[in-house]
Order: structure tokens, then sequence, then C-alpha cells
């Protein structure tokens, strides 16, 4: 299978020997962080599929309130008492790593004193169906943020997974056997030029005392 | 210091502005994507996203994948959970495993 052209000499020999070292060394470290990789992976996974479902039926209950409330009194009148907030978040990034991939993680801080401070409208033209939704939407809310840092790393990973075993099988199946088939082929090209050698010195030998033997003769 | 954004329908996303969370209103595909370009520079770092916008634009969701910030997490809306954001995960584990486990 050796496709390209190699030089049959000692040098590249040694060359290509220390390429296969240096190859195996690297699949075996790639093998390693594939594998590391996918392990967290599959925990990260279950963690995301959990938080996922809780986020989905989280908001999904939520809605329904903010529909109920909308009912009761009015789009406009919800859609008033929610215009000046009294909530703040600032989110605070910092990076982990994970085998080399650099996964984000997510620290909030709310601007509110206390988790019941989080009204942002007076309690007396409002129903208390909005309170419910308001209330039900901010218990779901560090679940919906802890589901970001989550999904993105599992996507990040993924990527990262994916580039990895692609390396490890290029490593493999390609670049491995085509150093062996180059050795190999070396190795023969030198072993058959030694033989060759040989021969043409044992031949050459022969002929030096052919012709020894015919002069003592012509002489006797 | 990043803020949280959350974007979709009006209907929607209005409850958020309640938590303190930046609150816009689209649901035009183009919008969509000249409005996540547009929190993209303002250091937005996480978005959340419904899925009935989210189903529009596949490709801007793809380029954004491959950065550590922003992530865009798609959320169900009022009209209910489509199933997209299982797929998208679903679809992590098979790129990264091969097969659907």
């Amino acid at each position: 299978m050796a496709s390209t052209h190699v030089n049959p000499t000692r040098m590249e020999l040694t060359r290509l020997k220390k390429k296969l070292v240096t190859a195996r060394k690297g699949h075996k470290l790639l093998k390693d962080k594939r594998d590391e990789l996918m392990r967290q992976f599959m925990e990260l996974v279950k963690v995301n599929k959990e938080l996922r479902k809780k986020v989905e039926d989280g908001i999904a209950a939520a809605n329904k309130d903010f529909a109920l409330a909308a009912a009761v009194m009015g789009d406009e009148a919800v859609k008033t008492a929610l215009l000046a907030p009294k909530q703040s978040v600032s989110l605070q990034v910092s990076e982990r790593n994970v085998m080399s991939v650099e996964v984000p993680v997510f620290d909030y801080k709310t601007g509110t004193a206390g988790e019941n401070d989080i009204y942002s409208y007076g309690f007396i033209e409002t129903s208390a169906d909005l309170d419910t939704a308001v209330a039900s939407l901010s218990a779901v809310f560090p679940d919906m943020l802890r589901l970001a840092e989550v999904e993105k790393s599992c996507s990040l990973m993924a990527a990262e997974i994916e580039k990895t075993r692609r390396r490890v099988n290029a490593l493999e199946h390609v670049m491995i056997p085509e150093y062996m088939d180059k050795i190999r082929y070396i190795s023969m090209k030198l072993d058959e030029n030694e033989r060759s050698t040989q021969i043409r010195l044992l031949k050459v030998k022969d002929m030096m005392l052919e012709k020894n033997y015919a002069a003592k003769h012509a002489e006797g | 210091m990043h803020k949280i954004a959350v974007m979709g329908s009006r209907t929607s996303v209005y409850g958020f502005a309640a938590l303190g969370l930046d609150t816009y209103f689209v649901t035009e595909a183009e919008e969509a994507v000249k409005l996540i370009r547009q929190l993209e520079r303002e250091e937005y770092a996480v978005i959340y996203i419904t899925e009935a916008v989210a189903a529009q634009i596949p490709g801007e969701l793809k380029r954004i994948a491959e950065q550590p910030v922003p992530a865009i997490i798609p959320i169900p809306g009022v009209q209910g959970n489509n199933g997209m954001g299982m797929n998208a995960v679903r679809d992590n584990i098979i790129k990264a495993v091969g097969s659907d486990i």
C-alpha cells in the first residue's frame, strides 16, 4: 500500500521508525482523551436530559399561570405590572477546563434582597394569579441557568469528542499502517541490496579464482 | 458583567421580565438573526429562545454552538413544547457517540 514513493535508505528508515513511535504514542494519548471525554460527557448528558425536562415542564406550567393571570386581569394590566422589574440578575461567566475543552460556568447574583421580594407591582391592582405565575417562573430560573451551562458544555464536548475520534481513527487506520508498510518496504529493499552485493562479491571471487587456476595450468 | 436575554413571541417571553431578564420580542427569522448578532456584541452570555423561533434559524444556532459564549438555549413557548430542545440534546449524543442511546 506504499502509494507514495519512499527512498529506500537507512536514513529514511530511521526517520520513519521515529515517526511510527510518535504516532503510536499520540494514538494512545488521544484514545485516552477520547475515553475520558466520553465518560464525562455521558454523566453530563444525563444531567442535561433531566434538567431539560424539568425546565420545560416548569416553563409550561408558568406559561399556563401567566395565561390565567392575563385572562383574569386583562393583557394590558399584566404588561403594565411587569413593565418595571424589581429583580435584576447579573451573570458571572468563568471557564472550566475539561480535558482541554473550555466549558462555561455561570454564577448569577440576583439584585433583590430575598426571594419573596420579586414582585414588581402593587398588590391592589393585580390578581393573585400573577403572583403565582411570577413565583413559578422564578422557581425554574436556577434550573434554567444550570441547563444553559450544562447544555452548552455538552455541545462543546460533543464537538471535541467527534474531532478526537476522527483523529484517533486517522492515526489507527491510516497513518500507522502507512508507516508500517513503508518501513517494511525499505527494510526489504535494504536486505535485497545486501544480498545482491554479497552475490556479486562471491561471483567476482569465483571469477578471480578461475583466472588464477587457468593461468597456473597454462604455465605448467 | 454578562447579561441574560430571552427572545421569542411577546406572549411567550414577557413573563421573564419579572425575573430581571432582558426580553426581546421577535417572531421572524431575519429579525432573530439580526438580534442574535447584536446580543453577541453586547456581552450576553445566555440567550433563551423560544422553540418556535429557534426552529427557523438552524444555521445561526449551529454557528453559535461552536463558540463558548453565548449559550443559546431553546425553551418552550406558549404554543407548547415541540421537542426541539430534547432533539438538540439527542443530536449531541449522536455526534459524540455515533448512535442514539
